[in-house]
């Protein structure tokens, strides 16, 4: 694969690699998007609903007796968990939400995993009127139950998956499908920085905001730069927003955690940059997980919203320039880190973000008790307390639990 | 405005030029190599020949056919199941070539860039192919394939689709050699009970940036959908509904609906 000199390249990655029928879309899509990014009207309905509706700007905590299991280095966590509806998906949500307004398009689609880019966008449609379906892979509709009832309760249909390996891969798959044949009417409110052109950019810029407000809100509490910043990277949604805007300070490290299931050694896992390739997956030129022919390979992982076989494609040219470096946590150790910061300070983190939870316990520990990590704890755990207390046995009887 | 077959021609491109110059629109059939077994699609192929197919395309089982229906998907899963690879495609275009026929490869583009572009295009023409046909890969992605192609003397069939604007249909249809592929309606592959209006006025519309050969796929499964859409395009492109038969009844149902297929592009001669 060589570099093209298309539209929507981040070096090698990126691009556009759909049916040609979904090519107007994408252009539409851009160019409204582009119009309302500068339009003040679009850009001040966006903060008002983020302060408003959502409850930006979120907050940063530090958690010093966590950080006594990280080598003593301070760790601040930028709590997008706090956020409405529970996880950083809210912020590229709304934007799209709008956007599906200016396009003057009356119904939604999404893909979800842990669903909560599903409940995000259910949350949007309800609030701005529009038609709502989620696509879930069916694997995902078991281990996230709760929150396929919370969909529903906000008014969308959820449509289980069941093809393939039944996880978001395939829910990408069946909401693309829905796309081509609705497009006149549907906007696609992909939930991750990957797809085609404009989505990475698009997605990147409306979670840019997460990495604007911490970067002064540490500058602010600790008088410097941390030293490194950390995030899980399912599609790197919620790690590109933290990221971008400390692209330039190159004396700050960015260090992104795949989910490494059962150990990058066991071939069960979603780490796409140890053992995946470049490939191209769901319209983007990035990093894929597939065999000799290039089939995709199913990934695995504990956490629903990091079970995918391929990541955005800025990613991609953030590893390859080594601007960012890409690590994995084990099952293991995400929940090991989920456990001990419910503990020492009394969040509950979503599993997704526990995997940059475990880290930064041993980026800590190799840096220092002089370091400053700044973390992203992307989402909160109420969806996976049933996994969770499943994992350390807490339940006496599977049956008698909700 | 048809001249005869040029000697630099791919064989699927001469056959479409006979075909016009007999006044009537090109049969292609769509199998998946590998459904329900390796042996069996190929010998499904041979069967479409023996019903009177013109040109024979070969899908390429893939792990995430977004652009293709739950028949489909269904089949190309299976076949991965039972281990098919892609190596079993050049088997089958081999075969084809060597029942007097020619295969287009239908394929998702990983697979393709997986192997090598060059490498691809390489076996392909080795194997007796045509071409390419690619769902998921547009003109402005494309420099290395076309670049492949124009080596390999392959003809690369990109689509067009009704919500193509007269600049992307210019565009598509200016990168393709040897056809275009006109999607009859917004969506993925399967059996529909009619072809709809959206595809004449695609036609229609390709028509006026390109004199390339136009086929039309998507939702054709009948003799009279066939005599229809023959009666404005070059080629009439049948898939589901021979998936659906050849799942059904095996290589004899496959022949017997490609007679009827085959029947209807004549009826519906312009
Ligand atoms: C809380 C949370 N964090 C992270 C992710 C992973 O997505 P991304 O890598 O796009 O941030 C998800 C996805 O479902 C999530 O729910």
């Amino acid at each position: 694969m060589t570099a093209q000199p298309g539209i929507g390249r981040f070096g090698d990655f990126g691009g556009r690699y759909v049916p040609e029928a979904l090519i107007p879309a994408l252009e539409q899509l851009d160019e409204v998007r582009r119009k309302a990014l500068v339009d003040p009207e679009f850009v001040g309905e966006l903060d008002r609903l983020h302060r408003t509706y959502t409850g930006r700007p979120s907050i940063i905590t530090e958690v010093p007796r966590f950080a006594e299991h990280c080598g003593g280095a301070r760790v601040i966590l930028k709590r997008e968990d706090l956020n409405h509806t529970g996880s950083h998906k809210i912020n590229n949500v709304l934007g799209q939400a709008l956007l599906t307004k200016r396009m003057g398009k009356s119904r939604v689609i999404a893909e979800t995993g842990a669903g909560q880019h599903g409940v995000a966008t259910a949350t949007a449609a309800a609030l701005l009127g529009l038609e709502c379906v989620v696509y879930m892979g069916k694997v995902d509709t078991e281990r996230q139950a709760l929150n396929v009832a919370r969909m529903r309760l906000l008014g969308a249909e959820v449509v289980a998956v069941t093809n393939g390996s039944q996880t978001l891969k395939d829910a990408v798959n069946e909401a693309l499908r829905d796309w081509v044949a609705n497009v006149e009417d549907t906007h696609y409110v992909l939930g991750t920085v990957t797809g085609p052109h404009p989505f990475p950019e698009m997605v990147r810029d409306f979670h840019r905001i997460i990495g604007v407000e911490a970067r002064a809100q540490v500058l602010d509490l600790v008088g410097r730069l941390p030293d490194a910043v950390i995030a899980c990277v399912g599609g790197g949604s919620n790690a590109m927003g933290i990221f971008h805007r400390f692209l330039d300070d190159t004396s700050v490290r960015l260090v992104g955690v795949e989910a490494g299931g059962d150990g990058v050694e066991s071939g069960r896992h979603a780490a796409r940059f140890s053992g995946g390739s470049r490939g191209v997956l769901h319209g983007a030129a990035t990093y894929v997980l597939q065999n000799d022919d290039g089939q995709t390979i199913e990934s695995h992982s504990v956490s629903a919203g990091l079970d995918y076989p391929s990541v955005g494609p800025e990613h991609a040219h953030l590893f390859e320039s080594g601007r960012a470096e890409y690590r994995s946590a084990t099952d293991d150790e995400a929940m090991e880190a989920f456990r001990l910061l419910s503990r020492t300070e009394g969040i509950l983190p979503a599993i997704e973000s526990a995997h940059a939870l475990a880290g930064a316990m041993v980026l800590g520990r190799e840096l220092g008790p002089d370091a400053v990590l700044l973390v992203s704890l992307s989402g909160r755990g109420d969806k996976d307390v049933h996994t969770a207390a499943r994992w350390f046995g807490l339940l006496d009887d599977e049956d008698g639990m909700p | 405005m048809t001249s005869a077959p040029a000697p630099d021609q791919t064989l699927g491109s001469q056959i479409l030029a006979r075909c016009r110059q007999d006044g009537r629109a090109a049969l292609i059939g769509y199998l998946p190599v590998g459904y329900p077994s390796v042996r069996e699609s190929i010998a499904a192929m041979e069967a479409l020949i023996e019903g009177g197919i013109d040109i024979v395309e070969v899908g390429v089982p893939y792990s995430d056919p977004l652009m293709d229906g739950p028949l489909i998907q269904r089949a190309t899963e299976l076949a991965l199941d039972q281990g098919c690879q892609v190596d079993d495609v050049f088997t089958a275009m081999r075969a084809v070539a060597d029942s007097g026929s020619t295969a287009y490869v239908m394929t998702y583009w990983n697979l393709v860039l997986r192997r090598g572009v060059d490498r691809f295009a390489a076996d392909l023409a080795t194997a007796g192919g045509s071409g390419l046909i690619t769902p998921d890969l547009i003109p402005d992605e494309a420099a290395e394939w076309i670049t492949a192609s124009d080596r390999h003397g392959l003809d690369r069939v990109f689509l067009v689709a009704p919500s193509s604007t007269r600049e992307r249909l210019a565009v598509a249809t200016a990168a393709c050699r040897g056809f275009v592929y006109a999607a009859s309606t917004m969506g993925v592959t399967g059996t529909r009970d009619s072809v709809g209006s959206a595809a004449a006025q695609v036609v229609e519309r390709a028509r006026e940036v390109t004199d390339l050969p136009l086929c039309v796929g998507l939702g054709v499964s009948t003799r009279a959908q066939a005599a229809e859409v023959a009666g404005y395009a070059d080629g009439v492109i049948v898939g589901s509904a021979l998936v659906r038969a050849l799942g059904e009844g095996g290589p004899a149902a496959v022949r017997t609906l490609t007679r009827e297929l085959a029947a209807g592009v004549r009826e519906g001669s312009r």
